[in-house]
């Protein structure tokens, strides 16, 4: 009796003096969060290091949207990728010249007056795009209401596909009807306009710093939402909805209102994630929307521990710095040291993988796994005995 | 050999206005039929039950009344309103609440917050509200937890248990934790599922007493399947008894038991 009650308590940190949990976990937010701000200060202000963490931020926004469908209501969601393609295409078409026979222009810098297009500012673009790609997310889950688990996947996969293809052959005519460009296929949108912030430094190429504090505040903003959402009314009803369809309707739940509103949620962050790199890339194109960028961000979400937030923000850190710099950077040398002749970065998706196999063996439940899933994956009967009933029993 | 047909009619005694009513409920799957042309009435503030062998169609029944199946044929009217094409989460909006024979609890929400998933149709926060967190729904959240613990409470979850994963606790609690999930959504009328499934004879009967107190307290009415004919008889004051999805009898419970026909349903035909 007294094995199994122990391991729980054994897991937990020791408790810093004179704070309870919540405070403790306040204070290291708060810590981090200050150092975020300032690590900008210590790096060039064009360093590749600070260009890496602005566009780790920013898949922090993708994973914790994508969160929302997969971890809070379950909905196997592999098509996210579209979702990132319609914010930044909607970044492209209002924030560039491609439109070249409009002339609209709205609170973008003098240079950008003279060119010809739409030039719109980011901060109208983004709410735009948030908007789309809600609309988006609805449309897709609509056929997927009557699915399950393994045939969502599939139907969202479908999805992603179709806006890739849509991409990548809209050059001549919207997916080749009439004459209409698009998306310029695969050469894509480019220049796009830069973000442009009222009292802020100016947004170039060479100064990244004001891209980095602007990733960061949408990064913390998303978290925010996510906080909210998941400890309401809402949050709870997609967590019945995950746990237990049947049930969730039976107790008044409108269930298609409520995964509708799951997959648009998830869809509008991808969105606004999307417009910042379509910014922030300074090209839209049709490779950039691959199937493989969807298991990118579900990776990160798996790795970090779905549904938990923090997980999920850890998660996307991570598997994000591993791609831009650990095996580029770091582990590059290897395979040309041990006497082997291949290039360590085509293999990233590999490395990805094992590292997932290798996180399902050791720690199913994620880096940070939600208290929840937690007790649903290790289920142990031992954890449920009472300590007052254990301590009277010696 | 020949068993005369002697159907001893036992009208129905006038239990008052209903608050339920089904006329000709059929549900077919396939070629089989699981419930057959069934019409019914739950009187109001009246603890009605469905008995009948296993496979009688009582689940099913059940399932048509709360619209999780779309009956083949035949009506539901609810509170006088036909709900026979409503979605099961407009029903339950409108009064009716149920538990079920398997116990389906949220295995990873506490129990606090299964109730106040329970009360989902009583509460208004949507995104904005949710995400900005205005007072009001401030107010919402903190008096809908507060109304999850006194249900907890009156259903008997002892209070150091309220914040405990659903999946941990006891079969017992988790029972309780059912019935005040279904409470939380205000019903008119109760749906138990064999709410006494598992049970010990005295858990039970305490289960029994605990329906009766339900009623007078909130004015409820309620509905039940049960397998246990004590718990039956104890506790109906009308009973319907199905039998290959047909109804065979209705009545006051005395009359039902000794229905010959209930009895060649459950116990088989005799010489």
């Amino acid at each position: 009796m007294s094995t199994a009650a122990d391991p729980p308590a054994k897991r937990r940190l020791p408790p810093l003096k004179g704070l309870d949990g919540g405070r403790r976990s306040a204070l290291l937010a708060a810590v981090l969060i200050v150092f975020a701000l300032i690590f900008p200060f210590f790096l060039d202000s064009g360093s590749a290091l600070l260009e890496d963490s602005t566009v780790a931020l920013v898949y922090v926004v993708m994973a914790l949207g994508l969160n929302i469908v997969v971890g809070f209501a379950g909905l196997l969601d592999l098509g996210y990728v579209a979702f990132f393609a319609i914010g930044a295409y909607t970044m492209g078409w209002l924030g560039s010249s491609f439109f070249s026979t409009r002339d609209i222009h709205f609170g973008v810098a003098e240079f950008l007056q003279a060119q010809p297009g739409i030039h719109l500012n980011w901060l109208v673009i983004l709410p735009v795009a948030a908007v789309l790609t809600a609309l988006a997310g609805a449309i897709l889950g609509f056929p997927t209401l009557r699915l399950r688990g393994d045939y969502i996947a599939i139907v969202t996969l479908a999805f992603g596909e179709i806006i890739n293809r849509i991409a990548v052959n809209s050059d001549e005519g919207v997916f080749g009807i009439g004459s209409f460009n698009l998306t310029n296929g695969r050469r894509g949108i480019t220049p796009v306009d830069k973000i442009d912030l009222p009292l802020v430094e100016q947004f170039t190429t060479l100064n990244i710093r004001p891209w980095y504090w602007t990733a960061l505040v949408l990064a913390l903003f998303v978290v925010f939402i996510n906080v909210r959402l998941r400890d309401s009314r809402i949050g709870r009803a997609w967590i019945a909805v995950r746990e237990d369809e049947i049930a969730a309707v039976s107790m008044g739940i409108p269930t298609v209102r409520v995964k509708l509103l799951a997959y648009a949620m998830g869809a509008a962050l991808g969105g606004m994630a999307g417009t910042f790199l379509g910014s922030f890339f300074n090209t839209v194109n049709a490779d950039q929307f691959e199937f493989s960028f969807s298991i990118f961000v579900l990776a990160m979400i798996i790795l970090g521990g779905l549904g938990s937030i923090w997980g999920v923000v850890v998660g996307a850190l991570a598997l994000s710095f591993i791609n831009t710099r650990l095996i580029p950077d770091v582990l590059n040398e290897v395979p040309s040291k041990i006497g082997l002749d291949f290039d360590l970065t085509q293999l990233g998706f590999g490395i990805f993988g094992f590292l997932l196999v290798i996180m399902m063996v050791l720690r199913p439940q994620g880096l940070i796994p939600e208290k929840r899933v937690q007790a649903e994956l290790t289920g142990d009967e031992g954890e449920r005995i009472d300590p007052i009933v254990h301590t009277r029993a010696p | 050999m020949s068993t005369p047909e002697t159907t001893p009619e036992t009208p129905a005694p006038d239990l008052g206005p209903a608050i339920l009513e089904t006329q000709f409920l059929t549900k077919q799957f396939g070629g089989l039929t699981a419930v057959d042309s069934v019409s019914f009435k739950v009187p109001e503030q009246r603890i009605v039950s469905i008995i009948g062998p296993n496979g009688a169609g009582k689940t099913t029944f059940f399932n048509m009344l709360t619209g999780l199946y779309k009956p083949s044929l035949g009506r539901v009217i609810f509170a006088g309103k036909d709900v026979t094409t409503r979605r099961p989460d407009q029903i339950t909006a409108m009064g009716v609440a149920r538990t079920f024979l398997n116990i389906r609890l949220f295995g990873t929400m506490t129990a606090v917050e299964n109730v106040m998933v329970g009360q989902h149709p009583r509460l208004k926060a949507w995104v904005g509200g949710s995400i900005v967190r205005t007072p009001r729904v401030r107010r919402e959240e903190r008096e809908g937890r507060e109304k999850a613990r006194e249900l907890l409470d009156y259903v008997g979850v002892s209070m150091r248990r309220i914040d405990d994963t659903a999946t941990y606790l006891s079969y017992g609690d988790q029972r309780r934790v059912e019935i005040a999930r279904a409470l939380a959504s205000d019903p008119k009328l109760l749906l138990l599922d064999e709410p006494t499934a598992g049970m010990n004879p005295q858990e039970s009967e305490q289960l029994t007493g605990f329906i009766r107190k339900l009623r007078d307290d909130r004015g409820l009415s309620v509905l039940l399947i049960e397998h246990d004919m004590k718990v039956v008889m104890g506790v109906s004051e009308q009973v319907t008894v199905l039998d290959h999805g047909e109804k065979i009898a209705e009545g006051e419970p005395k009359a039902v038991r000794h229905d010959p026909r209930v009895v060649e349903a459950y116990l088989g035909k005799q010489g």
